[in-house]
């Protein structure tokens, strides 16, 4: 074959009739090939790490390296289980997720009807809203603490302009939990934007006209045709967040410390696994509570996706 | 009504666009004040109005240090300061592998289990997600333990490794979300012309899910452009990378807030500007396939 006829080849598949290359490639093989990668990285990073400290959990091993290392059974997770403290932390856990999560999904939704309209500067006002979510939590954490400190800009507002007491945001143990709600509301509401407009954009305007015929009203519009279409990728968002503020610990580390501020009162599970672990050196407590962590984020993430399926289901 | 309407929308996108906005600004005019503006009781928000700019703290952060960054802090750390190129180099050199790698890996995974009959399959993709459930902190033990041995630890392959499996999950689900909506009939087309399966998928499919990858991408760059946990603890030297560095301008006496600013600012506009581009495919790559259309 001529380079020319090659080249026409290659661009006109329905002309000419190919040789196939590749074809030792079968779709069996090809699977083959495709899916191993990803199973031997996530097997490598996440699978080993995992019985390590699945075995570990079951030891008295510490960070010390001289120590005689023997089996304990069950001991640390019975240990676990009849103190108050590691429950606690799943309580604090909770008070941060649940509220951070749904604050973000109602205000990235609305924010994402407001900006699913076409109006000059719309590509600039979306990138600039993603911005938050693009900084490293380092970053967003350090700069709220300077924002949030006793007499900083915050602060100023609130005495200054407003004229109330002002709000101690990183001293108050009843407030610090709202505090870290607040950051990671601030810096992953674009996200659900983000999940909010790409499912508002698939709404196919037909829907509208015909509920314009049929003078359905603005929330039987919402209710019965916006919602059901963006709802399943809303939970996929929900899930990915939920996900994501269960194992945060770097926002809360920069902005109150790595116990969690004044009485522990942001002290999160995962954040007690750093203190058990890194700070107290008792590797093997610390394992077995990151497992017990885990199973309860399987067990809700199961849930989580069984409803998302009833939804794409319910279409 | 419809000019009441009107402003009514334009008002709230404001009010909304303000409480995103402002700590942004916070930053930015931040990186160009003197430590005394920043410390000020009085806030100041206009420069050259309120505040003579200034534009030591980037000089500082790029070219490294002069020790004047405002009187009387003489700052112990100038010398680290000057760091910040070699950890910006090496953001990128670890971002970009393992970026390049997730996507790559993730997409044909995706495709695999979204034309293929895979055994497992749903069981499959839930293995994928849960990997993402682990907290870092419970993987970062073993990780540390295992690299140890295996000598990764501060190597470019190492860490970029570990934040391919941090970024392969939600490629995978991304992507496979996408090739469901996909009509397989397009392969079907080319294969019935003579294209073997791996040709169709890398001069027809491929192809079509550039702009998917694309947004794909800005999830990962930013997951691992900002890392911080496992970053500070397994690399302290040749592979380290900005975020620990940022963490640890703190960590030295009184805080430089004009420098962190300065830093902060460099340090996201790559990926402003990566994801301004893409913008447009955004949000069609997020669908995860949860949208028939």
């Amino acid at each position: 074959m001529s380079t020319a006829e090659k080249i026409a080849a290659s661009q006109s598949p329905s002309t000419n009739r190919l040789r196939p290359k590749f074809s030792f490639l079968t779709d069996n093989r090809l699977s083959f090939l495709f899916v191993s990668p990803t199973l031997i990285v996530l097997l490598f990073i996440a699978i080993y790490p995992l019985i390590w400290s699945l075995t570990a959990s079951f030891t008295n091993r510490t960070m010390s390296q001289n120590q005689e290392v023997v089996g304990v059974g069950i001991e640390n997770y019975s240990e676990l289980m009849t103190e108050d403290r590691p429950w606690e932390r799943f309580v604090v856990t909770g008070k941060i997720v649940v509220p951070s999560v749904i604050i973000q999904t109602v205000l990235g939704f609305g924010i994402a009807m407001l900006l699913n309209r076409k109006f000059a500067g719309r590509g600039v006002l979306m990138t600039m809203m993603l911005i938050p979510m693009m900084l490293s939590p380092v970053v967003v954490a350090l700069f709220w603490r300077f924002m949030m400190q006793g007499d900083g800009i915050i602060n100023y507002y609130i005495k200054n302009v407003m004229g109330f007491e002002p709000i101690l945001w990183l001293a108050d143990r009843s407030i610090i939990p709202w505090s870290v709600v607040l950051v990671d509301v601030w810096m992953w509401t674009p996200f659900m934007m983000l999940i909010a407009l790409a499912g508002l954009s698939a709404v196919p305007t037909y829907l509208y006209e015909a509920a314009e015929v049929d003078r359905a009203g603005a929330w039987f519009r919402f209710r019965h045709i916006t919602l059901p279409i963006v709802a399943p990728l809303l939970m996929i968002g929900i899930i990915f967040r939920i996900m994501d503020a269960y194992k945060m610990i770097d926002i809360i580390f920069v902005l109150v410390g790595d116990r969690g501020g004044v009485g522990r009162a942001a002290q999160t599970a995962g954040l007690y696994v750093y203190d058990v672990a890194f700070k107290q050196q008792d590797t093997a407590v610390g394992s077995a509570y990151g497992y017990i962590m885990l199973v309860v984020i399987i067990a809700l993430a199961n849930l989580l996706i069984r409803q998302l399926n009833n939804l794409k289901g319910a279409e | 009504m419809e000019l009441l309407k009107r402003v009514g929308f334009w008002v709230v996108l404001a009010l909304v666009f303000g409480f995103f906005m402002f700590p942004l600004y916070w930053i930015l005019i931040s990186s160009f004040k003197t430590r005394a503006d920043i410390v000020s009781t009085t806030p100041s928000y206009l420069p050259y109005l309120e505040f003579n700019p200034i534009f030591d703290n980037y000089t500082d952060v790029l070219v490294g240090g002069s020790q004047t960054s405002g009187e009387g802090s003489t700052v112990t750390a100038s010398a680290d300061v000057s760091e910040f190129r070699d950890r910006l180099i090496n953001s990128i050199i670890i971002t970009g592998g393992s970026t390049i790698l997730a996507v790559l890996i993730g997409t044909l995974t995706a495709y695999a289990v979204s034309r293929f009959t895979i055994p497992l399959e749903d069981d499959f993709m839930f293995f994928v997600l849960s990997t993402r459930m682990l907290p870092p902190i419970v993987v970062l033990i073993p990780v540390f333990v295992l690299f140890n041995d295996l000598e990764l630890r501060d190597t470019y392959h190492g860490i970029i490794l570990l934040y391919t499996a941090f970024n392969l999950p939600f490629v995978v689900w991304i992507m496979k979300g996408f090739f469901d909506e996909i009509p397989k009939e397009y392969e079907d087309a080319a294969m019935m012309d003579g294209y073997s399966r791996f040709q169709a998928i890398y001069k027809i499919v491929l192809p079509e899910a550039i702009p998917a990858m694309a947004a794909t991408a800005v999830f990962s760059i930013i997951v691992s452009w900002n890392e911080f946990v496992l970053a500070n603890f397994l690399n302290r030297d040749t592979a380290s990378t900005v975020p620990p560095f940022l963490n640890s301008i703190i960590g030295v006496g009184a805080v430089e807030w004009g420098r962190l600013a300065a830093a902060s600012v460099v340090y996201v506009i790559p990926v402003i500007i990566f994801t301004f581009i893409v913008r447009n495919h955004l949000l069609r790559g997020v669908t995860f396939g949860a949208v028939r259309r």
